[in-house]
């Protein structure tokens, strides 16, 4: 009968090499920042070792940016409750920053009360996400690796402007966009549902959920995959990928005998990456076309004969 | 029959849990196993449920076919064929599908010898549907809470459902869920994009190697997981995912009955406020 087997979860016992200073840069790149060091509880998950960093302009301005835009959200909230830090804390999943109202229309800087500060701090995040697209971009072709991690976050920055930027242009209106706050966000996904006459009946989202959940069910079914073959090196992936060991192959095969059907070592990634991609990609396209194209996704639902009309 | 060109030498008799090697066999590539043949009865039955509970339907449009539970009035009894017995035969068959396929994944895990994460993390989707049309009706005292089998129809007992608790965002674990179903996918596109990055690097350029991976993730944040602790992060990520979302369903209702963003009026009665 069954006999207790091990089974790969965390680390046991973590060994300590000397730290790893990463690949040598070509000449013209900055030196890598910060003296690396061990962190135990990090070892038990993954790699023990933190850092070292490379900052880079991009880098040390996106996170300059990032900054200032967090700084102008969290002033504003504590704007909002009279500069009490115990007000600010106690109220702080309550409180927002909103866009300006509709009467402003998508003018480029109303008063700074009435939304100009979500203006300006949608301006700071935006050029700090867009530098981190860019720092992405430059590390890797710098280590002589392909663009695809670019590539995907370029995909949830498109999802990002379609919401705060793309739609509100289209809509002719900054007060389209979604506030910055905790609850605020989410009053705003439930209002914009009930507006537009319930996104359950949105195609596109129905298909942004569905990567979603797609997205966890690889990496759930991935992820456990290479666990369970790790007993044969299966986490040495590129290594697997150019000479298929024994790990590939009972990874393969327990796929194929499961389900009939199996990826490769290199091909579960492209699995990967297209369903993780598709999530924000569908998902933006979803919200472009609510209130530009389709007012009532209801409406649209019955005509289409998938909902019953109430 | 398909075999894949290493396949031949996997193929060995044993690792069943039951039945020895009476069911120890293929078809194509298929393995069979005991639990193989349960599977192919609950699913065959319980397919054939369902298009029988859409032939007594009033719609063939694929959208719209639905298979109800009973009325909440049914309570937690059997209920008659056409008044929701179907929607508790289908579930029961799903439920008897789910398990044996789990248990036959533990079976060709065992034959492979590898480990068994695949069939455990199956189960945590299992036990989440275990909630919602278990779990969740029986506290509740009546099966009509469960949700129906339809494409469009289950999506309308979602939002029904989520408005019956006024905002269902504000649900606790209901924020946790969706962020770790959030994490997981953004995890899922970096390692997707990191490993197809190291392994079509561009024309010219060799393959590259992990430590590129680990390089490039220190390079951009400062710290990487790891080629092993990155599918453990993304496993736990997946399965915190399930686990809280079964969390979030079983307890409105059964724990709390009110709007969900009532609940969080505790936070702001604190007596630490002054």
């Amino acid at each position: 009968m069954a006999v207790a087997t091990y089974q790969n979860l965390f680390t046991q016992v973590q060994v300590r090499g000397p730290v790893e200073l990463g690949v040598p840069l070509p000449p013209g790149n900055e030196e890598r920042v910060g003296e690396p060091w061990f962190s135990y509880l990090m070892g038990i998950l993954g790699n023990a070792q933190i850092g070292p960093i490379y900052l880079g302009v991009t880098g040390v301005l996106s996170l300059v940016f990032g900054f200032v835009a967090f700084e102008i959200i969290g002033l504003n909230m504590l704007a909002s409750v009279n500069w009490s830090p115990v007000q600010f804390i106690r109220q702080l999943p309550w409180l927002s920053l909103n866009p300006p109202g509709p009467e402003y229309g998508f003018q480029i800087l109303p008063p700074l009360q009435q939304g100009g500060w979500w203006i300006i701090a949608g301006f700071f995040l935006t050029v700090s996400v867009i530098l981190l697209f860019v720092r992405t971009y430059v590390r890797a072709r710098t280590l002589g690796l392909g663009t695809h991690v670019a590539w995907s976050f370029a995909a949830a920055i498109w999802l990002y402007l379609v919401l705060g930027f793309i739609r509100p242009a289209l809509m002719g209106s900054w007060s389209e966009a979604v506030p910055f706050g905790i609850f605020p966000h989410l009053d705003w996904v439930g209002s914009f549902s009930l507006r537009y006459g319930n996104l359950f009946y949105n195609p596109f989202h129905c298909l942004s959920i569905a990567f979603l959940y797609g997205s966890t069910l690889l990496f759930a079914m991935h992820g456990a995959t290479i666990l369970a073959v790790s007993r044969y090196g299966g986490e040495r992936e590129l290594e697997q990928i150019t000479d298929r060991g024994t790990a590939s192959e009972r990874a393969a095969l327990f796929w194929r005998w499961t389900m009939g059907f199996n990826a490769t070592m290199e091909s579960v990634h492209r699995w990967a990456w297209w369903f993780a991609v598709l999530t924000p990609l569908t998902g933006g396209i979803g919200i472009l076309i609510t209130g530009t194209i389709v007012d009532d996704w209801h409406a649209w639902a019955v005509a289409h004969h998938y909902a019953f009309s109430l | 029959m398909a075999l894949l060109s290493f396949e031949r030498k996997y193929r060995v008799r044993g690792g069943t849990l039951i039945g020895g090697d009476l069911f120890d066999f293929w078809v194509g590539p298929f393995y069979v196993g005991f639990f193989g043949v349960t599977t192919a009865i609950f699913a065959s039955l319980g397919t054939a449920l369902i298009v029988y509970g859409a032939a007594l339907g009033d719609t063939w449009n694929i959208w719209r076919i639905s298979i109800n539970p009973p009325d909440v009035e049914n309570g937690l009894a059997l209920a008659p064929i056409r008044a929701g017995g179907l929607w508790q035969a289908v579930t029961f068959c799903a439920l008897g599908a789910f398990g044996s396929w789990a248990l036959r994944e533990v079976e060709i895990a065992r034959k492979l010898g590898i480990g068994i994460h695949v069939p455990v993390a199956f189960s945590f989707a299992i036990g989440a549907y275990f909630t919602l049309e278990v779990v969740r009706p029986i506290l509740m005292g009546s099966w009509g809470y469960a949700f129906p089998y339809g494409i469009f129809s289950h999506l309308e007992w979602v939002s029904s459902t989520g408005y019956r608790y006024i905002n269902f965002h504000y649900n606790p674990a209901h924020m946790i869920a969706v962020s770790f179903f959030f994490t997981t996918t953004f995890a899922l596109a970096l390692h997707g994009s990191l490993i197809l990055s190291a392994a079509n690097p561009g024309k010219g350029e060799a393959m590259k190697t992990p430590e590129h991976e680990d390089t490039f993730f220190r390079d951009i944040i400062g710290y990487s997981v790891g080629t092993l602790g990155i599918h453990r992060l993304g496993l736990f990520l997946a399965l915190a995912a399930v686990l809280f979302s079964a969390i979030c369903i079983v307890i409105s209702g059964p724990v709390w009955s009110q709007g969900w963003p009532e609940w969080w009026n505790w936070w702001r009665n604190l007596p630490i406020w002054g």
